[in-house]
């Protein structure tokens, strides 16, 4: 990656420091507008989809709409609203515990199953790396039918295993056990496609340190833990970044199941339920634009410290 | 690493994830093949007396003025152009990005990689608010235009057309003097294979499996692409008074997922080298 052929002259040399910070080669680069030509469309659609919405967002959140008055200015109300509502900050709870559950299970499966494919010791590996990948091209709806069927008192499994065997197997989607429930979609769905990330990063793990392991008679576990892991942690800490958004982000699997569990679902089950329910039952968007934005700052913040920590001492091995 | 011996322990252990991973697929392909009546009165993970699998399937076609075929319709219309647009916008920004220097590209940089944070659904709703202000909801052009944009997928094509791209080609071919857009469609795109199809394929998974953003920007059901219309199946079916049609939300379901998976397994030698190659860089 830094394989830097001398330049010639100051204008190359300016570009060096921006090119090693951002990891990309090499010496005939053109520095020229024509590059900016074939990034421009891109920039145009992101610029209409990602940079206008937030700051149209950032805008609502400072005004507030009353049926009578019209609409005001109101400064840093709907912020202080935000912090101050008990209904927002219990559904940011339930987030944190479902990451705090959820994502340290699925990313722990993923892990062992791509090391468990990627040892060579198993029986038809590419049927097990291709089948667990499957659940991730199911759209989120299906899934969430599927498990709701599976789940439900009709004719799910759960209802008829107790039937049949006479078991009291507890409902899934009352109040004490949706929240586990939703976690099972979410890991049903995304644990095969993080093993592949992780497989992905196993399969070029250079053989030379495999090669060092061997003559030094390392154990498959001591392999494991100082040669494999170290050299995919850059896949560790995307995968659970990636995650961790995704937990905070929850809204598809609540807002499908909400009809099998009206009662243990409600309208502020997670920050995002809320903020939906805010624009589109009760029309107030800018309380939810300002919902919106807390939310999108918060993620950006834990985001930011887990690759801070993730990160930390990389270059020590 | 070959010469190792294989395990039926260890097989028998990743065998649990992998009926774990299909035990929801046996079942939508079982129940498929239900009456509405054998559904309610058949074990779930095992046939009904009944094999009424052609049957749903006509139903579930013709059923309301085959409204699912519409869906259907919608669904492609809203892959090829949004996951097709996607895919052209990001091979053509991360060629650009991975080959060129321009001013401002350190801040393209910090901007797009931002982006791959901030939270999808937080933006739908702004996203919603403006479009409502442009007059664009409740239109084609709603559920598309933001499929456009994947920041995953320019960083994919960044880091891809970095490593698959030899410098010394596009050296020889800017001294012969062909012209730079000739050059990245006749020399580079072919190259450049691999990603295009990883890129292009989870860019279609994620458009195809959109949920949120139609169901906020769409309200005239026609214009409904296939998971926001199977769950209104749902609904109606789950609401008191609604005419039950789960055999049709199953069959549907069935019907939804084979495509994708179909062209996963077919495509597969593409997108495992495609993601393969993203992983370098870590």
């Amino acid at each position: 990656m830094t394989r830097m052929v001398p330049t010639i002259g100051a204008r190359k040399r300016r570009a060096t420091a921006a090119r090693q910070h951002l990891g990309s080669p090499r010496r005939s680069n053109r520095r020229s507008w024509v590059g900016l030509g074939f990034v421009a469309p891109f920039l145009s659609v992101f610029a209409l989809v990602f940079v206008a919405p937030i700051a149209y967002s950032g805008y609502l959140s400072l005004y507030r709409t009353r049926l009578i008055g019209g609409t005001t200015f109101v400064g840093v109300q709907n912020y202080a609203d935000v912090f101050g509502d008990t209904h927002f900050w219990s559904a940011l709870a339930r987030v944190a515990l479902f990451l705090l559950v959820q994502v340290p299970i699925m990313l722990v499966l993923a892990l062992a199953v791509a090391l468990a494919v990627d040892s060579g010791r198993l029986y038809g590996a590419g049927v097990f790396r291709l089948s667990i990948f499957l659940p991730y091209a199911v759209p989120a709806v299906v899934a969430v039918l599927m498990w709701g069927f599976l789940y439900g008192p009709q004719f799910g499994l759960v209802a008829g295993l107790n039937r049949t065997y006479g078991w009291s197997i507890p409902n899934p989607l009352g109040p004490d056990l949706v929240l586990a429930s939703i976690g099972n979609v979410v890991t049903w769905s995304y644990v095969g496609y993080n093993m592949l990330i992780f497989f992905s990063a196993l399969r070029v793990v250079p053989l030379a340190l495999y090669e060092a392991a061997a003559v030094d008679g390392a154990s498959p576990w001591r392999v494991i833990w100082h040669v494999k892991l170290p050299a995919i942690r850059g896949s560790l800490v995307i995968a659970t970044i990636f995650s961790i958004i995704g937990s905070f982000q929850l809204f598809n699997e609540p807002a499908i199941l909400r009809p099998l569990a009206m009662n243990a679902i409600t309208t502020d089950y997670t920050p995002n339920l809320y903020a939906y329910f805010l624009s589109f039952s009760g029309q107030q968007y800018n309380y939810a634009a300002t919902v919106a934005i807390v939310m999108g700052a918060f993620t950006m913040v834990i985001a930011y410290l887990v690759q801070l920590r993730g990160m930390r001492g990389m270059g020590d091995r | 690493m070959t010469g190792t011996r294989r395990s039926p322990l260890l097989t028998g252990l990743t065998g649990i994830v992998f009926v774990y991973s299909l035990l929801p697929l046996v079942w939508l392909v079982i129940n498929a093949t239900k009456s509405q009546e054998g559904l309610l009165a058949s074990f779930g993970l095992w046939f009904a007396d009944d094999f009424s699998l052609w049957q749903n399937i006509t139903q579930t076609l013709t059923y309301d003025d085959g409204v699912f075929l519409l869906w259907l319709r919608n669904t492609v219309l809203y892959v090829v152009i949004g996951a097709g647009g996607a895919t052209a916008l990001a091979t053509l920004g991360g060629y650009g990005l991975a080959r060129f220097d321009f001013p401002g590209k350190r801040a393209v940089f910090a901007v797009v990689i931002g982006a791959v944070a901030v939270p999808g659904t937080a933006l739908a709703v702004p996203t919603f608010l403006l479009f409502s202000k442009l007059g664009l909801t409740n239109t084609p052009w709603s559920v598309i235009i933001p499929s456009l944009v994947t920041p995953f997928g320019l960083y994919l094509m960044w880091t891809f057309s970095a490593e698959a791209i030899p410098v010394d080609l596009i050296e020889a071919a800017r001294i012969e003097g062909a012209g730079e857009l000739r050059i990245f469609t006749r020399i580079c795109l072919p190259l450049l294979g691999p990603g295009i199809v990883t890129v292009l394929l989870f860019s279609a998974v994620a458009t195809w499996n959109n949920y949120f953003l139609p169901l906020i920007m769409l309200k005239d059901p026609s214009w409904y692409p296939l998971p926001v219309g199977l769950d209104t199946w749902n609904s109606q079916a789950a609401t008191a008074g609604g005419e039950a049609v789960f055999n049709l939300v199953i069959t549907g379901s069935l019907l939804t997922v084979v495509p994708l998976v179909a062209t996963f397994l077919l495509l597969q030698r593409y997108w495992v080298s495609g993601l393969a190659a993203g992983a370098i860089k870590d």
